[in-house]
């Protein structure tokens, strides 16, 4: 093992930097991350074991105590459950005779649960050792338990079990916009880097992430910084649940975000780039760096990009399994090889970023607009979209449709246009913006995609008539208590106060001061929480709470109050102890039988 | 010219630079906090100290003051929602003051008596923590720890050790110690540091010093933590800190 972690310290040049992607390896490697390779981790490294145990506790994927060989994660998502999701583990977890979140005890497989992994357009998903597996059913599933029980190594795996499609169903302005490698380099050498910059900002080009800051402004104060060293990040940290159209940006349109990146260096003054990866995505990732060495072989990245004294490269790196990392400042930090844990602001990562320089965090699809843009000027972009949100935007729609897929649309777009296109009836809502967005009902369907009306990221789930809103809400409320990164109160615990009520309500044991309780911690969340994962939380709660109150209420018993236990279950023990099981050793829980 | 801003209706002079929570402090303007400390990097976690700035909430202990910012601090609206916050510090663990050795000299339950909390108010999580007792001097009682991180900084920034950290995510945040076995005993860590008697709570706790200052004559057994607060040069008095401590704050 000393051997293994000498040699991947070496690889990452000993750097705390690359904390991170090392314990990913050693993760892979050994199944966990041994008490040995902190040690020695930590002595390379020259930093405090403390901190290698804090990042493999942060995210999902690493872990300090040992994962089968074969660690095999189910996608948690609600659109996985819409497809069989809860069956499938049964059935599998029977297959593989081992229990979700146990560890089998030959130390062959492990099972467990996983937050979205961005395949919703063909699920069930899962990973298997970090690689995704789509579409899984019982077949899919019986010969999966087989390959584990034959210990047949990953790469002599059917590929099938591994296949993924882009589904792009309704390619728009970007999608349809194919460019030549080096073009938008090309052009904008010629227009001019300002005169690009001002075509940027032509366009009013507002970022994809969902925030909707305008890229040319965020461009220009970095390039303003009077600190020179600068990066630029690309986010293609895509978690919210939903949103999958990074995963087909990054497969075939990779050159182009690419490019992007490399023009906004320019604009910039940047020499670095990081393609920040989410974990879920593994499967794309030597494809990608096959991708950057073409365009190190072509001379579009490197010391003299395209023979000019313009030196630009691109480095990955993947997550590991939280959401939080979504958060740009968040971001910064998992690029430092330390916890996810979203930074005070100001100051803002455009004047200290990465190791406090000034840093542009962009999503996928605004470094592929930008490249488009550099290409076909501002106001080919502008003349899509309404006043105020130019251009188009790319959505991942999921749920009960019959084309799940990418589809591109001009911001304005009606969302019973997009529900049309999708093959959907007898719809009950949607998801727009995934968790963190808004739950409409059929009512709004005329309700326009738009930052001035429905701003999304780009997750659009459709539910149908037969889907009940508080198991969703339930399944998205989980889905933040277990990816808030603790750091501060209001959303640490706040979170986990949501869920404990939310069960208590749809478990049947709410009373009636029970959906105010609700409100209030929702309110606390949102207003007090330190970033947009606890601002967003409770949205889920709110949005559902403001549409179907009576959804709420019909949950309630029709007492004033009930214990925060069951009275009875706890006299067990005295029970017991008492030897005594007659009538009066029982307690009713208090108030039951009246009004 | 000097530069201003007003909370609560005061003009209140500040410097280039400043927090918020600094030009209060400077200007004798209570606002509660727990992760704050004079002297440390402010963390922003525990967020008692958020404030409406011109209508915006924002943490106070890590927000610039600006010239012409409208600060409010005292509202009813704020205190109650501390309160609850507070609220929440004290269900996420297990704080039983009755049976704590801090009580009377705990900042979580001055701020507690400060905000008129009552009762706990949410359901309690009952975590299952443990108590590190290994060590001669200091005692680690992890049921009370809020993750303020201030013994983590106070390790890194006055003792120039790394004996503290935070690690985990969400609701199963722990504190941990930097040692082979991961006890404090195996630590670098004595019972001069700043990082064993920086503590809010009674999470750590020095060994064979209980009850030498009766219940009653303690710190805020006569005094609110708002009164208290500007007894001394810093935001915290010096009886809190060891006499090591204490003496280079007031050099300070």
């Amino acid at each position: 093992m000393k051997e293994f972690i000498f040699d991947l310290a070496t690889i990452y040049g000993n750097q705390p930097t690359h904390l991170l992607q090392i314990l990913r390896a050693v993760q892979s490697r050994f199944h966990h991350v041994p008490e040995k390779a902190i040690e020695d981790i930590a002595a390379l490294l020259h930093i405090p074991r403390t901190r290698i145990i804090a990042v493999a506790e942060f995210y999902s994927f690493l872990h300090l105590s040992p994962r089968g060989r074969y660690e095999l994660l189910i996608s948690d998502s609600i659109t996985d459950h819409m497809l069989g999701k809860i069956e499938l583990m049964v059935y599998l977890s029977n297959k593989l005779r081992v229990a979700p979140g146990q560890l089998r005890q030959d130390g062959l497989v492990s099972l467990n649960n996983t937050s979205c992994t961005g395949l919703c357009d063909q699920g069930p998903a899962g990973l298997v050792n970090g690689y995704a597996l789509t579409k899984l059913d019982h077949t899919k599933a019986g010969i999966i338990a087989d390959l584990i029980n034959q210990t047949t190594p990953l790469p002599e795996w059917p590929s099938e079990l591994f296949s993924v499609t882009d589904n792009i169903y309704k390619p728009g302005l970007l999608l349809n916009c194919c460019l030549d490698k080096g073009a938008a380099l090309t052009s904008m050498f010629k227009r001019g880097v300002s005169e690009t910059l001002t075509e940027i900002d032509r366009s009013g080009l507002r970022g994809r992430g969902g925030a909707g800051f305008k890229t040319a402004l965020k461009w220009r104060f970095c390039s303003e910084e009077t600190e020179q060293e600068r990066y630029v990040v690309c986010n293609a940290d895509e978690g919210e649940p939903g949103t999958f159209k990074d995963r087909v940006l990054l497969n075939s349109y990779a050159h182009e975000v690419f490019e992007g990146m490399t023009v906004c260096a320019a604009i910039t003054g940047s020499t670095q780039g990081f393609l920040y990866l989410r974990g879920e995505y593994l499967f794309l990732y030597d494809k990608l760096q096959k991708i950057l060495d073409e365009r190190r072989q072509a001379g579009l990245l490197g010391a003299t990009v395209l023979g000019r004294n313009f030196n630009f490269d691109i480095e990955i790196h993947l997550g590991a399994g939280a959401y939080i990392c979504g958060e740009e400042s968040a971001l910064i930090e998992s690029l430092e090889g330390k916890p996810g844990i979203p930074r005070n602001r100001p100051p803002y990562p455009v004047t200290q970023g990465y190791l406090g320089k000034p840093t542009v965090v962009n999503n996928v699809e605004t470094f592929l607009a930008a490249a488009a843009i550099a290409v076909n000027g501002g106001n080919w972009f502008a003349s899509a979209g309404t006043e105020k949100s130019k251009g188009t935007k790319i959505l991942s729609i999921s749920g009960d449709c019959d084309r799940p897929g990418i589809y591109e649309y001009p911001f304005g777009t009606t969302i019973q246009d997009i529900l049309n296109d999708c093959g959907t009836s007898g719809v009950l809502g949607v998801q727009v913006g995934g968790p963190s967005g808004v739950f409409i009902s059929n009512k709004e369907f005329n309700r326009k995609l738009a930052f001035e009306d429905l701003a999304t990221g780009g997750s659009f789930i459709v539910f149908n008539n037969t889907r009940n809103i508080l198991d969703i809400v339930q399944n998205f409320t989980r889905f933040f208590a277990h990816e808030s990164c603790g750091f501060c109160t209001p959303c640490r615990v706040g979170t986990s106060l949501l869920r404990n009520q939310l069960d208590k309500i749809t478990g049947g044991h709410g009373s009636a001061g029970d959906v105010v309780a609700l409100e209030e911690i929702c309110q606390l969340v949102k207003t007090y929480s330190h970033c947009g994962l606890g601002q967003t939380a409770a949205n889920p709660i709110l949005s559902t709470l403001e549409r179907y109150p009576e959804l709420y209420q019909s949950q309630l018993k029709k007492i004033s109050y009930e214990p925060g236990f069951d009275l009875d279950a706890a006299l067990e023990t005295a029970r017991r102890m008492a030897n005594r099981n007659d009538k009066a050793a029982h307690l009713a829980q208090i108030g039951e039988d009246h009004d | 010219m000097t530069k201003t801003l007003i909370i609560d209706g005061q003009t209140i002079p500040f410097e280039e630079g400043q927090t918020i929570m600094e030009a209060a402090t400077v200007a004798g303007v209570y606002i509660p906090h727990l992760c704050h400390h004079e002297g440390f990097t402010p963390h922003g976690s525990c967020k008692l100290c958020t404030v409406k700035v011109n209508g915006r909430a924002c943490t106070s202990c890590t927000f610039p003051a600006a010239e012409g910012q409208e600060v409010v601090n005292n509202s009813k609206a704020l205190n109650d929602d501390r309160r609850k916050i507070t609220q929440m510090l004290f269900v996420e663990g297990n704080h039983l003051c009755p049976g704590c050795e801090k009580s009377g000299n705990c900042t979580l339950q001055a701020v507690g008596y400060h905000l008129n909390m009552l009762d706990n108010h949410f359901p309690h999580f009952y975590a299952k923590r443990a108590v590190d007792s290994s060590h001669p001097d200091v005692m680690i009682d992890h049921n009370r720890c809020i993750f303020c991180t201030l013994c983590a900084r106070a390790s890194q920034e006055k003792d120039g050790k790394d004996v503290f950290a935070i690690s985990g995510r969400g609701i199963t945040k722990q504190l941990i110690v930097n040692s082979p076995s991961g006890l404090l005993k195996d630590s670098e860590l004595d019972v001069t540091d700043a990082a064993a008697h920086i503590c809010p709570t009674g999470a750590i706790l020095i060994k064979r010093t209980g009850y030498q200052i009766p219940i009653g004559e303690r710190l805020y057994d006569h005094h609110t933590i708002d009164e208290i607060s500007f007894a001394v040069s810093g935001s915290r008095p010096s009886t809190a800190l060891p006499p090591s401590v204490a003496v280079e704050s007031e050099k300070d």
